[in-house]
């Protein structure tokens, strides 16, 4: 152990502030496929409050029950006392550091914290797709250990141009700027998901906004975060407060749930104003679409879809009703509500690599629920969970087409504008 | 039998998957609602009755304490396994066996939700209606022991008036099977019934069969704002003497009024001394309507400033807004709790209300007072913070005068929470020494070694003076071993 619990010992108020309601175990994904107190937030309060009290020390049982804990807020968002699970798993996984598996922690330090190395990473997975990482994966048993084999069945296709952000600016082609806007380009979603983010500047374009890439800006931090590399973290953090300038823009525009929330708390990290800021005019894409009044497609979509709340979108952001009005404006989408649309699906970062088995019992659950619907498209509004609908629904499948089409809630509105065709922006610089 | 083979004997009955016994499984089994803390020696998760049987036959025959647990939401300490023992944690057992449209029954394992029972039988078209506020997470088999009362029981009754039958594993393994699904049954005593309220003590109870009712599909609010506390009982009174039983009166008092407005600037008046929320339900919407038109119209002759009525979802949604509030506000003020339960005459809660208010202020607390107007069940929680030097013997107090004050004032010391180990040291007082005496023979015919949950309900002898400080408070469990 390292730090001696100095960061979880600054959440002992936090900590104290659960009333032992036990409301969040309705709610809990871990709790509702397990049934044990221990895998439920108010065990795992109760324990890191032990752990800090001196009544329990840090066992395997322990690193095991809180590290199950997949950070998807969902006690938090329910949690009539107020109490906040995100920052005491941030401080107990920074303080234990050392206890998050070494392929994780290099993976993350390696190639998340830096771009260029990441880009190189997805470029060499898109020439060989998945055909080269399932071969490498059965011939090497090492490779096992690292769970590549796991891997593949996360694996999207790829793109092999990606988003460079070095303060490109996007602007409607036709009608005045209403907006000027900052884009986060993410780490996957300038890489792995850049489609996607093409898609958001369309869409925000089409929609009267002046988009800017500013340069200098990389991942977001959230998943080091989460992870247990905290000092990491901060710098990744440091370094977009230093990238974005919020006095230039009316929000920074994020595509990504996850990144979302780590902006909007970008203030507990970086004490400074210009990252309270920051913070305050983050907005989901989602989320700022609906507060502008969403521009109508003109255009059809013409399919039976479902929506997945992203944990990060529903839990800790609270936005569940401007993705759904967006849908709705879609001509031609019906949208059907699935059963438990906002249990996680397991996938909560790189929780369905290190901790398979709740990943997988909740990603089975979450493919069952999308079936029954009968839709033909599961829409969401994150990375994580992209991927892990794309492994729960090919497994559903059993081959490489997933059972349902897996979308962006972005590319589909980006569709129904393009189903209706007309320029939507002219790039300027970059 | 030592611990290592207690547990492989446990984990033979139920799979090891299912023994807690590492030491922050232990912790996570110490607490429920309540601020006490202690460690139980072991926890099992069975499956079936048989299992419960078994593990009871086992935990017997090391004379090992056995405690019961639902969801663990009880707020009179009913799960704390004080000195030990092996929690019984029934949440596995969460299937509902059966609706039965045509006998109008529900069977259920003890560990289902209250709230998931709700919604199992609404879409059949059928309803049931206790409602605890604890209702999305509280199990039947919890509310069956404390026999749980919400807002709805006003007009439909407690849980005890749903229970038709009970499968129970006794202290001795046995399994009994009690009532079933007639609606009608006087054979013998009414032994279902015995083990509804008895918190754990007697039994374990493993499957429940209730009683539904037809869901009515109307429902209307409203809400009734009043300068002078005295006029609010008043329009209780009126209602009911108006010959219309309505769904629920829920009481807000003027300090929890500001507690609610501190947490949600809704606009709520800060000068009332009392808030109503009205509702009927039925089949006939204009019936519906009519009689909550009928009891705004009462209010309003009898002093309400304002009276707001909804028919639509979204307005009685809006209306209720101030009383769901309650809980998330209280949830945030201060830094701990006690939440009371006192029962008094209908007639007398305006005098409750002023004499908590003069408790309060003697011993120096925020104590609101919210809860059920139509049968007197009143909810006063006393805001303190264990971190002041002798908090606790302050709370001790301030709780035993509102006991007292509703025993003068003919009234009880819980309605719906239970005894368990806040209360138990006033039971004699509350129900006289021969009461307490019958009880404790019932207990020692169907539990003589006094194997399930110790402790709890009956008196310990230590009197009522320093009732919470023989407590183990949270955040004192000593580490396990
Ligand atoms: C926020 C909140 C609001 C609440 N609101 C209400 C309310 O409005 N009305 C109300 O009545 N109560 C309320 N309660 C109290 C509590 O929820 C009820 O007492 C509930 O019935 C307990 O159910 P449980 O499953 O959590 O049982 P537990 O808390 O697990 O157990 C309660 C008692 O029953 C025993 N027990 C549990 N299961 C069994 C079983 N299968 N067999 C034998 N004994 C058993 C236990 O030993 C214990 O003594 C509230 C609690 C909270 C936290
Ligand atoms: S909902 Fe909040 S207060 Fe209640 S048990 Fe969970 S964390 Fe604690
Ligand atoms: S964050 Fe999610 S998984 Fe973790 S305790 Fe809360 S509800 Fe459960």
């Amino acid at each position: 152990m390292t730090g001696g619990l100095n960061l979880l010992r600054e959440q002992y108020d936090n900590l104290s502030a659960c009333i032992r309601c036990g409301l969040c175990l309705s709610v809990c994904p871990t709790y509702q496929v397990s049934f044990k107190e221990e895998e439920g937030p108010r065990g795992r309060i109760a324990m890191l409050k032990a752990l800090v009290e001196g009544h329990l020390n840090l066992t395997s049982d322990l690193l095991e029950h809180e590290l199950n804990c997949l950070v998807c807020e969902a006690c938090t968002a329910i949690c009539p006392a107020g109490y906040r699970m995100e920052p005491a798993q941030i401080a107990f996984r920074a303080d234990i550091r050392d206890a998050a598996p070494w392929p994780v922690r290099f993976g993350l330090d390696y190639f998340l914290g830096n771009l260029g190395r990441l880009r190189r990473l997805v470029r060499l997975l898109a020439l060989g797709q998945r055909a080269w990482l399932v071969s490498l994966a059965s011939r090497t048993g090492l490779v096992d250990v690292l769970g590549l084999r796991r891997l593949t069945r996360f694996l999207p296709d790829l793109p092999t141009t990606f988003i460079v952000p070095r303060g490109q600016v996007w602007r409607p082609a036709a009608g005045p700027v209403r907006y000027r806007v900052a884009l986060l380009t993410g780490c996957v979603m300038s890489t792995v998901f850049a489609g996607v983010t093409r898609a958001t500047i369309r869409v925000l374009t089409a929609n009267g906004c002046e988009v800017v890439a500013p340069a200098g800006q990389g991942c977001c931090g959230a998943l080091h975060l989460h992870g247990g590399l905290f000092d990491s973290g901060l710098r990744l953090v440091e370094n977009n407060v230093r990238a974005f300038n919020p006095d230039e823009f009316d929000a920074i525009i994020v595509n990504s749930a996850g990144c979302g929330t780590a902006l909007k708390t970008y203030d507990h990290y970086a004490g400074s104003p210009r990252a309270a800021a920051l913070a305050r005019k983050t907005r989901d894409v989602t989320e700022f679409l609906d507060e502008i009044g969403l521009k109508p497609p003109a255009g059809e979509v013409p399919v039976t879809a479902t929506y997945q709340d992203a944990c990060h979108l529903a839990h800790a952001q609270r936005i569940t009703a401007a993705p759904r009005r967006l849908l709705r404006a879609i001509p031609g989408l019906r949208l059907v509500e699935m059963a438990e649309p906002a249990l996680c699906c397991g996938s909560a970062g790189v929780y369905n690599v290190t901790r398979p088995g709740f990943a997988d019992a909740l990603m089975r659950r979450k493919a069952r629920n999308i079936l029954a619907t009968r839709a033909e498209m599961v829409i969401t509004a994150n990375p994580g969970c992209y991927l892990q609908l794309l492994a729960g629904l090919r497994e559903a499948a059993g081959g490489d087409r997933p059972a349902v089409e897996v979308r962006f809630l972005v590319e589909v509105l980006d569709q129904a504008y393009q189903a209706a065709p007309q320029a939507v922006f002219v790039e300027v610089r970059g | 039998m030592n611990r290592e083979k207690l547990i492989g004997a446990l984990a033979t009955i139920v799979g090891d998957e299912w023994v807690h016994h590492r030491p922050s499984e232990l912790v996570a089994y110490s607490i429920d609602g309540t601020f006490q803390q202690a460690l139980p020696d072991l926890v099992v998760s069975p499956a079936t009755t048989e299992q419960v049987a078994a593990v009871v036959r086992v935990a017997a025959g090391v004379g090992m304490p056995v405690i019961p647990r639902g969801a663990g939401t009880s707020l009179a300490g009913g799960t704390i396994p004080l000195g030990g023992g092996l929690v019984v944690n029934l949440a596995r057992m969460n299937r509902i066996l059966e609706v039965d449209k045509a006998n109008g029954v529900a069977v259920v394992e003890a560990g289902v939700v209250t709230a998931e029972l709700q919604r199992a039988v609404e879409r059949e078209g059928l309803f049931y209606p206790p409602d605890p506020a604890s209702l999305n997470q509280s199990t039947i088999g919890g509310n069956v022991a404390t026999n749980a009362g919400g807002p709805r029981c006003l007009k439909y009754g407690v849980t005890r008036d749903y229970v038709l039958g009970l499968t129970v594993v006794l202290a001795d393994g046995r399994i009994l099977r009690l009532g079933g699904k007639l609606i009608k049954n006087k054979t013998g005593y009414q032994l279902a019934q015995l083990f509804v309220g008895s918190e754990g003590t007697l039994g374990i109870i493993t499957e429940v069969t209730l009683k539904l009712l037809p869901r009515p599909r109307y429902r209307a609010t409203a809400l009734a704002i009043f300068p002078r506390l005295d006029d609010a009982a008043r329009s209780v009174n009126g209602i009911l003497a108006a010959g219309i039983l309505p769904v629920t009166l829920e009481l807000m008092d003027n300090l929890t009024i500001n507690v609610v407005e501190d947490y949600l600037q809704a606009g709520l008046p800060r000068e009332a001394e009392a808030l109503l929320i009205l509702e009927q339900d039925g089949n006939h919407p204009e019936a519906v309507r009519d009689e909550v038109e009928q009891m705004a119209a009462i209010c309003g002759e009898l002093g309400a400033s304002t009276v707001q009525v909804a028919t639509d979802e979204a307005d009685r949604q809006r209306l209720w807004q101030a009383r769901r509030a309650v809980s998330p506000a209280l949830g945030r003020r201060g830094r701990n709790k006690l939440g009371e339960d006192i029962v008094v005459p209908r007639s007398a809660i305006p005098e409750m209300v002023r004499r908590v208010r003069q408790i309060g202020q003697e011993y120096g607390f925020e104590i609101p007072v919210f809860g059920h107007a139509g049968d007197g069940n009143l909810h006063p929680n006393i805001i303190f913070d264990l971190r002041r030097p002798g908090e606790l013997a302050r709370v001790e107090q301030a709780a035993a005068a509102i006991f007292r004050a509703a025993l003068e004032l003919g009234g009880t010391l819980t309605g719906e929470h239970g005894i368990g180990t806040l209360k138990r040291e006033f039971l004699t007082e509350a129900l006289g020494p021969d009461a307490v005496e019958v009880m404790g023979r019932l207990k020692a015919a169907l539990d003589p070694k006094g194997l399930f949950n110790p402790h709890k309900m009956f008196p310990e002898g230590d009197g009522v003076e320093g009732f919470l400080r023989q407590l183990p408070l949270l955040g004192t469990a000593e580490a396990p071993g």
